[in-house]
Formats: C-alpha cells, structure tokens, sequence
C-alpha cells in the first residue's frame, strides 16, 4: 500500500504532489478495493442482464433470444412455485425479529451466569447453515427425528415433514428462523442494554409497565436495532439457498424451490447448463431485492444527510 | 433496566425464572443436542433402534472413522486456506477504503460508499454466473485462490461499511492536528489512525472468519474436488455418500462447525460488538 506514496525525490513532482495530496491520498486509498469490487460485483451484475437475453450452455457460442428467456419463465411452473416460496419465506422469516426480541427482554436480567445463557443462546447463528440444515433433517428424519417421534406421541402418527410437498418448506424455515432469531436476539439485547434509565423510571411512576411499556418506552429507543434487524432478515430470507440445497436439493418434486436455488439448478444443473436463463432468474431475483435495497439504502442516506 | 430486575420482584419470581432459564435454553438447543448426542453413540445402537435412549458406549471412534474414511481432514484443511488469505486481505483493503471514506470529504464520497453498501446486499445468484466465468477464464477455477480473490471482492462491501463508520467516530481533532504539523497523509493513516483501528480490525476478522468458513454457496461454484473443497461443500457430498449412517454425518458436521465455534467464545465481545455495530445509536 506505500508504493503508491513512495517519496519522491523530483523535487517539481514532488512539490506537485504536496499541494494535491489532500485530494489525491483518498482516491489511491480507494483504488484496489473499488478496482476489486468492480470487477467481482458491479460489473457481473450488469452481465448478468445482459447474458440473460441469451442461451448459452457455458462453453459453445451465445444465441440471441430476445426477450425468450423471460418469456418461457413466465410460463413456468417451477418458477412461480420457487417465487411462492420466496413470499412464505420472506413473511414467516420476518418473525424472527418479534421472537428475537422475546428472547432478548426474557435474557435481559443480571442474575448468575446470565452471560454463559446469553452466549450459548447466540450460539446457532456461528453454526454453518449446512450444518444447522443437516441437524434438523436428523431432527424431522421419518421413523427415528425427534421431531417425528414428538408428533408421533402427540398424535400417534408421525410427520415426514421433509417428504410432504405441502410441508417441507416450512419446515425448511423453521430450520433457518433458528439461527436468524439468534441474530435478532443479540441486537436487541445490545439495544435494551443502552435504553435511558432515566426514561424507563419516568414511565414506571406514570405506572407504565409490562407490554404497554415495551411497546411506547423501549420500542421507539429500539428503533436502530429494529431496522437492523429488519435489513438482515429480509436479506436472509431472500439469500436463502445453503438450507434448500442440504435439507431436500429442491425436493420432493421441486416443491420447496426458492429462486435462489432454482437459478443454481438451471445455470448448472446435471442435465445440462442453461446460464442464460439462469441469468433471466437471477435478474427477477435481484428486482425484487432491488426494492427492499433502495429502501434501505434510501434511508441509511437520509440519516446519514442528518448527521453532517 | 427493562424489564424490571427479578431480584426486585418476589422470591417465587426470582426461583421461577432461575428454574426456567435452563429449561429454555435446553428446548432451544435441542437440534444441537440431538446431533452431539448422536455422534457419539456407536452405530450398533442406531441399528438397534435406540436413539434416545442411554448409549451403550460413549463411540469416540466415530469421530476417528469419519477422519480416517473421510477427506474432512482435507476439506478442514481448505476451509482454513481460503479463510486466513480472505480476512487478511478484505480487512487490510477495507482499512484502506474505511479511511479514504471516513475521513476526507469530497464529491463521490456518499456516492462510493453507497455502492459497498448496496453491493453489500445483492443476491449470490445475480453474480454466479459471470463471476464463474471470469474464474474460469483466469484459470483459478477449482482452485483455492479463485475462491479467495471472489470473497475478499465481495466482503470488502461489508467491510468498508463497517470501517468507514468506525472511522467516522474517531475524534477528528488528532488527524487536523497532525495536518498542521504537517505529517504526510499516509503517515497519518499509517501512525495514527490504523493504531486507533486495532478493535474494528479485530471484530471484523472474526466477523469475516465466520462468514468465509460458512460460506456454502461459492465453494459449490467455483470449486469441485476434494483437492480444494472448503468443509460446507465437503459435507454435502458426504452427506450424500453416508445415507442413513447419522453417526457419521453427526460428528462429520460436529467437527466442521468447531473452529467457528471456538473463534466465538474466544473473542466473544469482539464478535458481538461486530455484528451489533449499528444497533445503538
């Protein structure tokens, strides 16, 4: 990194140099990481737009196909199935944040050991997703999973969730909340530790308490761990690929299909690599991440603008 | 302190919440339990129907037998080659890019740093299929550096993110005074600020240790063989070759979710002031 400020010994250049350091320094500072996250980010996204009006199996030459490719999407089955699941994910995933918050006001007491509990509660969330995908597949698994024989004893007979196509991809979310509302959890329980005092004590001689004083007093300071909480969440639930793929590979019959994966099936898929309507998929993909992004991005700016 | 302490609530209260705190975090971590219970029961007891049941035996072997007839030793030992590289070099180039955000003001300042940030977010699946191709044609698919070069890309988003707003709170007052006296730019970020930088850059290498390690979707992209596969994608083709033999698959997936772990409750309070940057104001 000093080869770009190495002293120079011109002393006209050198001169030069001094006066435009100030405006110079912060663009050779940037340079390598605006040079790497253009090359592996900004500009794959736009070749992804522009493959996607393409069929191209990855090796031979590319044929144009227009609009071909979004054309044959919007008459697939599998898409609209993997789009469905997108919506159920995106909604029941959003409860990680009330359960994280659950969580975070039920651990949030200074008894003994409460920070052994607090970590060990944390803990699913630095668990790979294939790991916590294989340890609820042994969870639900037919015949022997705790969770079969639970129902099993409950109702005398057990569930495959995994197998049943109405099922799996909740089961599928359930696998994924786990970790998420560890997530929620730990920034609430950095929110509620910085909540004013003085408030809380104003609030409880006007005799509030309870929910009523969760919902006027705490909640409205929680407010920057909530957006937080939100941002990773819906970005989670539309990332959603590492579980789909461990748990049931899209099955049984491609029921439990998210775009995210469905893409990864087309692009390279055993039975032949169709990277430009991968791409058409990725594109819907990004569209609709698109959205919740420029609201987010909206408004980090805007509070960003404030704090000049 | 909300909600109200339970020391000053009534005894029952207090006894109350004692007894179910471990009764929760027991039904929390069943799943875990479940597996790590699992994994060291030998595989005699699973024929025989008993899963739940008091273990015959503790079965360490389990843990020898997925070593020996495994290459998870192999994958252990890729996960670490594209981990350590990744965090040295995301963390070093988002010192750099932090510091040109942080602390100079010029036009595209905003505009820069917005582009990480959003870029930040995008969807895997938008970048797969290019991405794939420019590994491919720099001759560094199915190898560890392919993997490497694409994760320190895409983490410097995140990255400068977080150094950039650490930065941004710094005292400013020290880089004005040392302006005056005249100490170059590179000096200054070099001697004054980067010192300044030593927890940021400890919470966010194993904020980024943890998200290289997990990482599940780019191994399967960009690498194929055992040769260069990091652990998730390992475990999923062994998940696929011991069917039925949960045994294996559960101490298999015990031993790729420890260094992690470990990292964890060794730099606990660097990790969680990480991952909670943002959430107070």
């Amino acid at each position: 990194m000093t080869t770009a400020v190495l002293p120079d010994t011109n002393p006209r250049t050198r001169s030069w140099w001094r006066r435009n350091q100030q405006s110079l320094t912060p663009w050779l500072f940037l340079a390598p990481g605006i040079v790497m996250f253009v090359i592996y980010v900004i500009l794959p996204i736009f070749q992804s737009f522009w493959l996607s009006f393409y069929d191209w199996d990855g090796l031979g030459e590319k044929t144009w196909l227009g609009w071909g490719n979004y054309v044959e999407l919007f008459d697939d089955d599998a898409f609209y199935t993997s789009l469905k699941n997108n919506v159920i994910w995106l909604v029941l995933y959003l409860l990680a944040v009330p359960a994280g918050l659950a969580i975070a006001v039920f651990l949030n007491q200074a008894v003994i050991g409460i920070r052994i509990y607090k970590s060990l509660f944390f803990f699913p969330f630095v668990i790979s997703q294939v790991v916590v995908g294989l340890m609820f597949s042994w969870f639900y698994a037919p015949g022997f999973g705790l969770f079969y024989k639970l129902v099993e004893w409950l109702t005398g007979t057990g569930v495959a969730v995994l197998a049943d196509p109405d099922l799996v991809t909740y089961g599928i979310i359930v696998a994924g909340l786990w970790p998420q509302i560890a997530y929620c959890m730990i920034l609430y329980l950095t929110g509620l530790n910085n909540v004013s005092p003085d408030q809380i004590e104003a609030a409880r001689l006007d005799g509030a308490k309870g929910l009523k004083m969760l919902w006027y007093v705490i909640l409205p300071q929680l407010r920057p761990a909530t957006f937080l909480a939100v941002v990773v969440t819906v970005i989670g639930a539309l990332r959603s690929f590492d579980l789909v793929s461990i748990m049931t590979d899209g099955g049984p019959f491609g029921s439990s299909r998210v775009l995210s994966f469905y893409m990864y099936e087309q692009a390279l898929s055993e039975y032949g690599y169709r990277m430009g309507y991968g791409a058409a998929i990725a594109v819907i993909l990004f569209l609709i991440m698109m959205v919740f992004i420029s609201g987010f991005i909206w408004k980090m700016i805007r509070d960003e603008k404030e704090g000049y | 302190m909300f909600p109200r302490p339970v020391q000053d609530r009534s005894s029952a209260a207090r006894i109350g919440y004692q007894i179910a705190l471990p009764i929760v975090l027991f039904i929390w971590l069943l799943p875990l339990l479940g597996v790590a219970m699992t994994s060291l029961r030998p595989s005699s007891d699973l024929a025989a129907g008993n899963y739940f049941g008091w273990p015959s035996a503790i079965a360490f072997s389990n843990y020898a037998e997925v070593f020996q007839n495994s290459p998870i030793g192999q994958y252990i030992l890729n996960s670490f080659k594209v981990t350590i590289p990744t965090v040295i070099g995301a963390v070093a180039l988002s010192c750099m890019t932090g510091f040109a955000l942080g602390v100079y003001r010029f036009r595209s300042n905003l505009l820069i740093f917005f582009m990480f940030v959003a870029g930040n977010f995008v969807p895997f699946q938008i970048l797969m299929v290019p991405v794939r191709d420019l590994t491919v044609s720099l001759g560094l698919y199915n190898k560890v550096s392919g993997l490497v070069l694409f994760h320190v890309a895409f983490q410097s988003g995140f990255c400068t993110l977080f150094m950039r707003n650490f930065i941004r709170a710094l005292p400013r007052e020290l880089i004005e005074a040392a302006r005056v006296e005249g100490v170059a730019e590179w000096r200054i970020f070099w001697f004054i600020v980067l010192p300044l930088m030593r927890p940021a850059i400890a919470a966010l290498s194993v904020l980024v240790f943890t998200f290289i390690w997990n990482d599940y979707f780019w191994a399967t992209v960009l690498t194929t063989s055992a040769t260069t596969q990091p652990v998730t994608a390992g475990l999923y083709s062994l998940n696929g070759q011991w069917i039925a033999s949960w045994h294996l698959v559960s101490a298999g997936s015990i031993v790729a979710a420890m260094p992690p772990v470990l990292m964890f409750f060794a730099m606990q309070r660097h990790f969680i002031a990480g991952l909670t940057l943002g959430a107070v104001k």
